[in-house]
């Protein structure tokens, strides 16, 4: 059983430092003008942080404990193979999401 | 083009963010699960939900308090995974910082992985957009996403089943990220700095606190920044 004091605790601080986190720059530095080198860096940070966040996923799914697994495998390079080339993201959600169903279908997961 | 309202980029993020319900909704169902599981009423699991409003870190931290973890020590471990937001503030500065301390304090409060991401693509593509058409795009991705967030936390709160495990819905997060992501990749320095980024976090996933990614994503924005200041570089000498 979590103590109620310490749930409490790490539920408010958790709320104020997760907040704190995401207006740390839109609200300390405002509308005030961006140096060159940092503004480009930031261009990327869409690109640099959002795989990274997806890659252990797909190489080691929470769903097969971890282990590679060959549909969501081919799913996932399906939906980037399809967001790359139609420039659609529906569409290869879509796509992603069929691929993945066939794949279980195939190996009698579903 | 016709010109676009801020109605309109609203609707437009609507429609954008509407895919993510198939993430939000298993996620959050998990949540309330998982979390009156472990002994939570039905207060303190929406509580969580409404305060911290990031899956990951609730996660991370419901866990560590099970395991009977120092509360300081869950806490900076949640605090830690959600280090990514403060790169997704400095990344939203450029295009949201002239807007008004209210808006920008509300638009933060709602700055989870899938309103960034749909922001920043749009953003982008539409470098003519007023701040209030950024706005108004912003909290239309927010619209289906965050609301649907607290609902189904406390579904599952006071239901306590989850999507059956069959549907396979642990997917829908990689899959509706790849098919944001993969469109993104526009120039060389931008595949360069998503390959990187890959690699960093494969590498170095097993470094605590979620550590593994910020290198990741520090190591990605570095690639993608030198190498557009070579390719440039390389472009200019060729003009010259």
């Amino acid at each position: 059983m979590i103590d109620k004091t310490s749930l409490w605790t790490v539920i408010i601080l958790l709320g104020l430092g997760s907040f704190g986190l995401r207006f740390v720059f839109t609200g300390l530095i405002g509308d005030r003008p961006l140096p060159p080198w940092l503004l480009r860096h930031l261009r990327y940070t869409a690109v640099a942080v959002l795989p990274g966040l997806v890659a252990p996923l797909v190489v080691w799914p929470a769903a097969t404990n971890g282990a590679l697994d060959a549909p969501r495998m081919t799913a996932a390079l399906v939906t980037l193979a399809a967001g790359y080339f139609l420039r659609n993201v529906i569409v290869a959600i879509l796509l992603g999401a069929i691929t993945l169903y066939v794949g279980l279908a195939l190996i009698g997961q579903i | 083009m016709p010109r676009q309202t801020s109605k309109s980029t609203y609707w437009q993020g609507v429609r954008d963010g509407a895919p993510f319900v198939l993430v939000i909704v298993p996620f959050s169902l998990l949540f309330g699960v998982v979390a009156t599981e472990a002994g939570l009423n039905v207060l303190e699991t929406l509580s969580f939900s409404v305060l911290v409003i990031a899956g990951a870190a609730q996660f991370t931290a419901l866990q560590l308090l099970s395991d009977g973890a120092p509360t300081a020590i869950a806490l900076i471990s949640a605090l830690a995974v959600n280090l990514r937001m403060a790169m997704y503030s400095a990344s939203l500065t450029p295009y949201i910082g002239g807007a008004t301390l209210g808006q920008r304090a509300l638009a933060a409060y709602f700055t989870v992985d899938q309103s960034y991401a749909c922001a920043i693509v749009a953003y982008e593509q539409n470098p003519s957009w007023s701040i209030a058409q950024r706005l108004a795009y912003f909290f239309g991705v927010v619209t289906p996403i965050c609301p649907l967030w607290y609902v189904f936390t406390l579904v599952g709160a006071l239901v306590g089943t989850s999507i059956p495990e069959e549907l396979a819905l642990d997917f829908a997060l990689p899959i509706t990220f790849l098919a944001m992501i993969a469109p993104m990749l526009r120039t060389p320095a931008h595949l360069a700095a998503a390959l990187v980024s890959v690699i960093f976090a494969l590498v170095f996933a097993v470094l605590p606190y979620n550590l593994g990614l910020l290198l990741a994503g520090v190591a990605g924005m570095m690639t993608g920044a030198q190498l557009e200041v070579i390719l440039e570089r390389r472009k200019e000498a060729r003009m010259s």
